[in-house]
């Protein structure tokens, strides 16, 4: 693979994105390759927006990934989609759990929660928008809808599914491998 | 690895055996993985005077030591690194202090090699993951060397960005024996005077040789432009420009002054990229050397690639506008106590002086509490100097608001200093029983040790009240009607009050929520009494009631509590 891959996941601070990250993270050092994850820790993890950064490929240099570039943006809530929407490359790809919580502003009547997101987004963009959190609870442990999303997202990668569960087993907590290995078989099938 | 991990790796590989250091976005990751290696001791300090004057102890005594910091940790710990520098180690000492550019979680943007520069120690940087763990080891090497204390310079993207980590053995230094020497190891005038020729002789020293220094890389490629950087920067000039030549500088104090000269000589453009201040440009242009620097490029922030592609390739990056969104601030967590705290603070209409820590967050609406931050243990003496300058009357609608770590870090002091003054402020001590905005780490009120081991307790009330605080009341703040009672009589009071506000952070593992609220329709006025708080788990409907999303929710009650409707009701778990 000559061109670095670029790919952001962005979230509310609580959503799990640096979980998310690390078994991105994990897949592609498994497959051999250069990688640079970038994160955001402290303050602005206690319910602010969160964006993580995984660059792979031969040699990567930088990371962090810039406006215009990225190829593939997995959003966790629908306004954060929408709010790093500006970082895809013209082609790239839109994994969205379609979820809403409102941001501060919006509670206390000083803003809009934009209407029609993913309407939007997808005149643009190529969009899998999905309601992960609904199969998260369905299947008892709405913390997971996290590694549900990743499975839709590893649907549309080039790594192979047994990769991605040996990686998995290895970055969660001992105690929820078999839940999240489950969410994760569950958005690799259910939206293929 | 993490930068901080492989920081932690290196020190381990490095034999260092003491590790001591205070919490503090984005350094708190070396501690926590330092106590995982065997061989190290690792603590938690109260702050980082204390655990850098715990390092240079244990230098003393002939070992290699290890503290870590962010930025403004390091005004904390300025007097013994300051000195430190003049009596130089036995066995070697590394500093670890992160910058954060761009300020993604702390009170300024201030630049470490400005400080190491004043206090005369060297500086090291490293530019990714396997850099952070090599040059944490040389760093050992020229700290005994040299006879010196060195600062490694991290920033928030190295320390919080993940690269591929080589790993090697553990190498088991031998202690250096420890020999009386006054001369060195006690600063008073006579002997400073001597030891500040050491420290300059030391610093042109290593001036000279750093120029041959492994650390210092040069890449020399087409010549049209060179650029001389460091640390992250250097990481964007590879991304954009291959092809140019670069002197990458792994010591950014003191400059290989002859190695920049021949540089310079050898490129058409010299331009230096460096985060934060012109540190390497002014000493570059001092030398009589013409470069580009902040003329191009902004002191604030963080750097990019984008960066360089515009301004030294010309090319107009075609990026979209950024969508209209709602800005996403940070906010305090669904169950928070502080959020009680303050909805009683709120209805009194008491003013707050703040301080540093998630309780900061109270400063924005719709609580809108807090009215003033400045570093940490702040709040207290501000108190204190707003009654000395307007009287006892003026801060009756005031208190002081600090977390329970950041009392103990530099809270004591400034109550000691109310006592002492006869002040008449009350000070609210947020003890949620741990230090939450790093990530929940252990303090010395919280009864574990950075290991994990049992410790002994320091009890708040008991520390108060021997401090000479008469009033020393601990509350629970999601007991809102008890809480404002006590919040009302205590300001009230012409004397020094502390109210522990005691209730735990909701994220603690330890936390069991007692269940989840709901709402109920039919029974809400559309009030908005729930939503003053800014929980984020509740959220206005088109028709004015409310909902309370379940997965967020923690179940502490605040909404139902304000509600003067019964229209919210507590699920208790299990029902």
């Amino acid at each position: 693979m000559a061109e670095t891959k670029n790919i952001m996941i962005v979230g509310v601070g609580g959503q799990g994105t640096l979980l998310t990250s690390r078994i991105l993270g994990g897949i592609t050092v498994l497959a051999g390759y250069d990688v640079k994850l970038s994160e955001v820790h402290g303050m602005a993890q206690r319910g602010g927006s969160v964006v993580t950064y995984v660059r792979y490929g031969e040699n990567v240099a930088e990371p962090i990934v810039e406006e215009g570039q990225a190829d593939v943006l997995i959003a966790f809530e629908r306004l954060e989609a929408l709010r790093y929407s500006h970082f895809l490359k013209k082609d790239g790809v839109i994994i969205v759990n379609d979820q809403r919580i409102d941001p501060m502003p919006v509670v206390t009547g000083v803003a809009q929660y934009p209407d029609n997101i993913i309407e939007n987004l997808s005149k643009e963009h190529n969009v899998l928008a999905l309601d992960a959190m609904d199969e998260a609870i369905k299947m008892g442990n709405s913390r997971v809808f996290n590694v549900i999303i990743l499975g839709a997202a590893a649907k549309r990668m080039d790594f192979p599914k047994e990769q991605w569960i040996e990686v998995i087993k290895n970055t969660v907590p001992p105690k929820t491998v078999d839940i999240n290995v489950a969410a994760f078989e569950k958005g690799y099938e259910l939206f293929a | 690895m993490l930068g901080n991990e492989a920081i932690a790796r290196g020190a381990y590989e490095a034999g260092v055996k003491v590790s001591s250091a205070y919490p503090g976005t984005p350094s708190t990751e070396v501690s926590e993985n330092i106590v995982k290696y065997d061989g190290i001791y690792a603590e938690w300090a109260p702050n980082e005077k204390v655990a850098t004057e715990v390092a240079i102890g244990a230098s003393m005594a002939g070992v290699r030591s290890m503290t870590m910091m962010k930025m403004v940790g390091l005004n904390v710990a300025a007097d013994p690194l300051f000195t430190a520098g003049y009596i130089g180690v036995n066995g070697g000492m590394v500093l670890v202090v992160a910058d954060d550019p761009g300020i993604y979680s702390s009170q300024n943007e201030q630049d470490t090699r400005m400080i190491g520069r004043a206090a005369m120690v060297p500086v090291i940087e490293p530019a990714d993951s396997e850099e952070a763990r090599v040059f944490t080891k040389y760093a050992y090497e020229v700290s005994e060397k040299y006879d010196t204390p060195v600062i490694l310079r991290t920033t928030t993207r190295l320390a919080h960005s993940q690269g591929v980590v080589n790993l090697e053995d553990r190498v088991e230094v031998d202690d250096k024996i420890y020999e009386r020497n006054i001369a060195k190891n006690v600063m008073m005038p006579g002997n400073a005077i001597k030891r500040h020729i050491d420290v300059e002789k030391r610093l042109n020293d290593l001036t000279e040789d750093a120029c041959t220094m492994p650390i210092n890389k040069v890449e020399y490629n087409d010549t049209k432009i060179g650029f001389i950087t460091s640390g992250i920067p250097y990481q964007y000039v590879k991304e954009v420009l291959p092809n140019a030549s670069v002197l990458k500088l792994g010591m950014v104090h003191p400059l290989p002054k002859k190695l920049i000269k021949e540089f310079a000589s050898k490129v058409d453009r010299l331009i230096i990229f460096e985060e934060l201040e012109p540190v390497i440009e002014e000493q570059v242009r001092a030398m009589g050397i013409e470069c580009d620097g902040k003329n191009i490029f902004t002191i604030q922030g963080e750097y990019s690639a984008n960066m360089l592609r515009e301004k030294i390739l010309g090319e107009k990056i075609e990026v979209k506008a950024a969508a209209d969104a709602p800005a996403r601030p940070p906010i305090l967590c669904p169950g928070c106590p502080h959020r009680a705290t303050y909805s009683v603070l709120k209805k009194l209409r008491i003013h707050a002086a703040g301080d540093i820590g998630c309780y900061t967050l109270g400063a924005v609406n719709p609580l809108g509490v807090v009215d003033t931050t400045v570093c940490m243990g702040s709040s207290i003496s501000t108190l204190h100097g707003m009654e000395k300058a307007k009287g006892k009357d003026y801060i009756k609608n005031w208190v002081a608001v600090i977390g329970d770590s950041t009392f103990l870090h530099t809270g004591v002091n400034s109550l000691m200093n109310m006592v002492y003054n006869k002040a008449t402020g009350t000070v609210i001590i947020l003890d949620n029983s741990t230090t939450g905005m790093t990530g929940h780490q252990d303090n010395p009120a919280t009864g574990k040790t950075l290991s994990g081991e049992e410790a002994n307790v320091i009890l708040l009330d008991e520390l108060c009240k021997a401090m000479g605080v008469k009033n020393v009341v601990v509350a629970d703040p999601f007991d809102l009607k008890n809480f404002e009672e006590v919040v009302k009589a205590e300001v009230a009071k012409d004397e020094v009050s502390v109210i522990i506000a005691k209730s735990p952070c909701a994220l603690l593992k330890s936390y069991v929520p007692k269940g989840k609220c709901i709402a109920i329709p039919e029974k809400c006025k559309k009030c908005g009494m729930c939503l003053a708080s800014g929980c984020p788990a509740i959220t206005k409907n088109e028709d004015g009631t409310i909902s309370i999303d379940q997965t967020l929710c923690n179940g502490c009650g605040l909404c139902m509590s304000n509600c003067k409707f019964d229209a919210i009701e507590l699920k208790k778990k299990g029902e």
